[in-house]
């Protein structure tokens, strides 16, 4: 519930501070074959949470040690707040990382770990004694200063290891898969958490994940990267909506990718036959079609509209919320879901294995991928 | 199940094995004869004849004096070549570990008399480093050094590397990262290295046998020549109290293991 | 540990340590095998000018023919060296698992490790009063009945405490890559079909080859080299390499010869370990396959 509304809440806030993280043409190889990013521009504005979301070694990782100063780009530019970092190290830089496994001090008791920052600073005891206790408070675990580490629970461990960075009030902060490791109830509930925190303190959040439904819930804008690159950066629905790349279709969510070829200035050819486009097109051209499952309409009814293709049901998949039909188009499949609660609506259709359907592809649900 | 009984049994022989010799001296310690095997009643005369004997009492002091020093200095040399070695890449890396792995793998005597003959060499080129307590000390931190070093450096590769990242990342660099975080981390290993090479430098024979002069006689040496003089029920006696020390020693360090 | 350092990082942490290798280990190690070319002078030090005559005594080729004395010694010493290594295998591989399955693993733990640090001198003085005339053997072999037998000094004496002095050198390492076994591996094999036999063999001895290899060399190489165990158990009669070292270097004091002796032992234990390196490493190439 109150997922939603901030999810919603997240949608009607444009985030519009100066810019903050600025990075050109970033470069970084690891050996003579591997090369971990690949020419990287991305600029990040103040108060915004920005997730870098990708598989496993696309560089996410590679991208936020740059940031955080543990590696150094080999060419390019990186600047936080207006300052260009080039050979400035961890220690001089306005960010904080929060690690993947967390990286708590197992010698030191939390608030050790959380003043460990201040103490660095030279900050009066007292000071450190306030800030300590604004920390805790703020990620809500007061009471476990004295603890060891290991006496703490893994979502415990996440908030030590928040406030941990937090204190130290980072221009930016870095986040590397840090819900990674939590099981999924507390990882919904701390991304709630972690999006109220960041909105409450106004901060800027690079947040690295491979959790592609993470990301769309929780981020501002998504980079998602892939080979070292950013393959589309945008919002989270302009991403999922208009996906820009047949890699960006699949990893986030699933998706129905039909090859193409465009025979008119907005019709293409496909196995499934002539389909109408929503977008321009110079004809000729091979492409690829991306329609989400969800955006398939199915029924019984025949018609001679246009985007209308025969299939037969293969397989009926019920997951709870939703049916996910899997379809045979005269020998293309296609994936089709449809919303359980619909159940109440007219025109709710429920369908058997091998019956014929018609399957209607909204024009204006086709993606034109350029590939 | 069958198997488990075989296990059983043949564990109890090895036992049995691994403590018979230990068990016979330390009973015929206890015995009154001075020759034979025969048991004559229980005494104490020959930890009282052993410990009346003044002039084993520097060969204990001998001892202890080269075991504390050389662990204290191959504590520290080795404790940073670990560190060097695990955190930096250089050329000579992989000379230095070989080196490194020469007083683990070769063979006691061969180390001893390289030891020897360069001692004797730079006494001939120099007139200096007579054969001595202090040539023992060298000699005992060239192979410690090698142990302290592996032991530690084993210790640094099972540390999360992000712990230092994080220290670093929270703004600690230098001395102060590495007193407050990489430090405590370590001293575990630190001190297992530090008992090994203590424990190691008490127990040598051989290194010491060749580079011990006149005036050098550690406990070892005495032991080895009052053995070539022959079975005594003071041998017995000071071997009893060694085992013994020993024991203690491995009870201490396993208490505190578990306790951790 | 991917960064590559400066000097003035790498001064204060290995510079020490690595100058002490330096004096104390390579330059002590390239002495003797410069030694080794050199003769014995009247003074019973190291003179010129530089000959193979050392290595061709060593060798048994001497200028009244062929008599090849020290090359059998070396024999013998590899012969006690590979027996003390099979027979310890032999006794501490079942050991490791009694240790590891038992539920006072801990106690048996410390078990094996207080003769392990028991003075090795102490260990061998044992079998002496064990294996004496009037020994501890000989009064049980009486009270039972039977003739007393003479093994100290004896070759059997030798390798009894040669095997058991290295004994916890191989259990201890073999132990703590047997605690580590995945028994679901067996579990696996056994589903796949496997006997025990097979089961043992692929699933098992594999996981067990690293501490086993640490073991072996650990046994291997001191018992090799030894000459503490050889002059106490054998008395003088029984002579190993590391005898023939210890004697050049002490009352026969032909340094040159003691160096090429020497130095023929390290080289052949290098040899040995690099031979046994390349053969194990073949073996895990196979198991990776």
């Amino acid at each position: 519930m109150e997922q939603r509304k901030l999810f919603k809440g997240k949608r009607t806030r444009t985030p519009g501070g100066e810019i903050i993280v600025r990075l050109s043409g970033v470069r970084k190889r690891y050996d003579s074959d591997t090369l971990a990013l690949d020419g990287v521009d991305l600029e990040v504005r103040a108060g915004e949470f920005f997730s870098l979301l990708g598989p496993s070694g696309c560089g996410k990782t590679t991208l936020l040690r740059i940031l955080a100063g543990f590696e150094e780009p080999d060419a390019g530019r990186v600047e936080i707040a207006g300052n260009d970092m080039q050979g400035v190290p961890p220690y001089r830089r306005p960010v904080n990382l929060v690690f993947q496994n967390y990286a708590l001090f197992p010698h030191m008791n939390v608030f050790d770990n959380i003043a460990f920052g201040l103490r660095m600073k030279r900050l009066a005891g007292d000071e450190i004694r306030a800030r300590v206790g604004w920390a805790l408070e703020l990620v809500d675990i007061q009471g476990l200063e004295r603890r060891r580490p290991h006496e703490l629970s893994g979502g415990q461990r996440q908030r030590v290891a928040l406030a941990r960075a937090l204190v130290n009030e980072p221009e930016v902060l870095l986040l590397d898969e840090p819900l990674g490791a939590l099981d999924y109830k507390l990882r919904k509930q701390l991304q709630v958490e972690l999006m109220n925190l960041q909105e409450e303190l106004g901060l800027t959040f690079v947040y690295v994940t491979h959790d592609q439904e993470e990301a769309l819930v929780m981020s501002d804008r998504i980079a998602v990267m892939r080979g070292g690159g950013i393959e589309q950066l945008g919002l989270p629905e302009a991403l999922y909506e208009r996906p820009a790349s047949r890699f960006v279709a699949q990893f986030l969510g699933t998706s129905n990718l039909i090859p193409a070829r465009s025979t008119g200035k907005r019709e293409v050819e496909t196995p499934l036959g002539r389909l109408r486009v929503g977008e321009d097109l110079v004809p000729g051209k091979d492409l690829t079609l991306s329609i989400r499952p969800e955006k398939l309409r199915l029924s019984r009814q025949e018609s001679a509209a246009p985007n209308r293709v025969r299939a037969r049901v293969d397989d009926i998949i019920y997951t709870g919320a939703e049916n996910q039909y899997l379809l045979d188009a005269s020998g293309f499949e296609l994936v089709a879901y449809t919303l359980n609660s619909d159940i109440q609506e007219p025109g709710y259709e429920e369908f058997d294995y091998d019956e014929e359907v018609v399957v209607h592809l909204p024009e204006e649900n086709l993606v034109v991928i350029h590939e | 199940m069958t198997t488990r009984r075989w296990l059983s049994l043949h564990g109890a022989l090895v036992l049995l094995f691994l403590y018979l010799p230990i068990a016979v001296i330390v009973v015929l310690s206890f015995n009154e004869s001075k020759y034979g095997v025969a048991w004559h009643g229980f005494t104490l005369k020959w930890y009282r004849q052993l410990l009346a004997h003044t002039r084993i009492h520097p060969y204990v002091w001998n001892t202890l004096i080269v075991a504390a020093v050389s662990t204290f200095v191959s504590t520290i040399l080795g404790t940073l070549l670990a560190l060097g070695l695990s955190r930096f890449r250089f050329p000579g890396r992989n000379g230095l570990l070989f080196l490194l792995y020469i007083p683990v793998v070769i063979p006691d005597v061969v180390m001893g008399v390289s030891l020897l003959l360069f001692f004797a060499w730079v006494q001939h080129a120099v007139s200096a480093l007579h054969l001595g307590l202090t040539t023992v000390i060298l000699a005992h931190i060239s192979f410690q050094i090698a142990y302290v070093t592996l032991v530690v450096k084993s210790r640094l590769a099972g540390l999360d590397p992000s712990l230092e990242e994080a220290a670093a990342d929270l703004g600690a660099h230098g001395w102060a990262r590495f007193w407050k975080v990489t430090f405590p981390l370590i001293a575990p290993g630190i001190a297992a290295a530090a008992l090994l090479a203590f424990t190691l430098s008490l127990d040598d024979f051989v290194i010491t046998f060749f580079t011990a002069g006149p005036g050098a006689t550690t406990l070892p040496i005495y032991i080895f020549s009052s053995v070539k003089r022959g079975v005594t029920p003071e041998v017995h006696a000071l071997s009893t109290l060694m085992i013994l020390v020993t024991t203690l020693v491995l009870i201490a360090v396993q208490r505190v293991q578990t306790r951790r | 540990m991917n960064k590559r350092a400066s000097w003035k990082q790498l001064l204060p942490t290995l510079g020490p340590g690595a100058l002490w290798l330096f004096v104390f280990t390579l330059i002590p190690t390239l002495l003797i095998f410069y030694a080794s070319f050199l003769q014995r002078d009247p003074h019973g030090w190291l003179g010129g000018p530089l000959t193979l005559e050392n290595y061709r005594r060593f060798l048994g080729l001497t200028s009244e023919g062929f008599d090849p004395i020290y090359l059998r010694i070396l024999g013998r010493s590899l012969l006690l060296g590979f027996v003390t290594t099979l027979v310890s295998v032999l006794i501490g591989y079942p050991f490791a698992f009694f240790i590891a399955g038992s539920p006072r693993k801990n106690l048996l733990l410390l078990l094996v490790v207080l003769p392990f640090w028991t003075n090795f001198l102490i260990r061998v003085y044992a079998w002496i009063v064990i294996f004496q005339r009037k020994g501890v053997l000989n009064a049980l072999l009486g009270y039972l009945g039977f003739d007393p037998v003479m093994l100290y000094p004896s070759w059997t004496a030798v390798y009894v405490g040669t095997i058991y002095t290295y004994l916890p050198f191989l259990i201890l390492p073999l132990y703590a890559s047997v605690e580590k076994i995945d028994w679901t591996l067996l579990e696996a094999a056994y589903d796949l079909g496997a006997g025990r036999i097979q089961g043992f063999w692929h699933a098992i001895f594999p996981q067990t080859l690293p501490g086993l290899v640490a073991g072996v060399l650990l046994v291997f190489i001191p018992a090799v080299g030894t000459f503490v165990i050889s002059d106490l158990l054998g008395a003088g009669k029984a002579i190993l390499i590391g005898n023939v070292i210890q004697q050049q270097f002490g009352a026969s004091r032909d340094w040159a010869f003691g160096s090429a002796a020497a130095f023929v032992l390290m080289a052949v234990v290098l040899t040995g370990l690099w031979l046994y390196a390349r053969w194990a490493g073949e073996r895990g190439m196979e198991e990776l396959v």
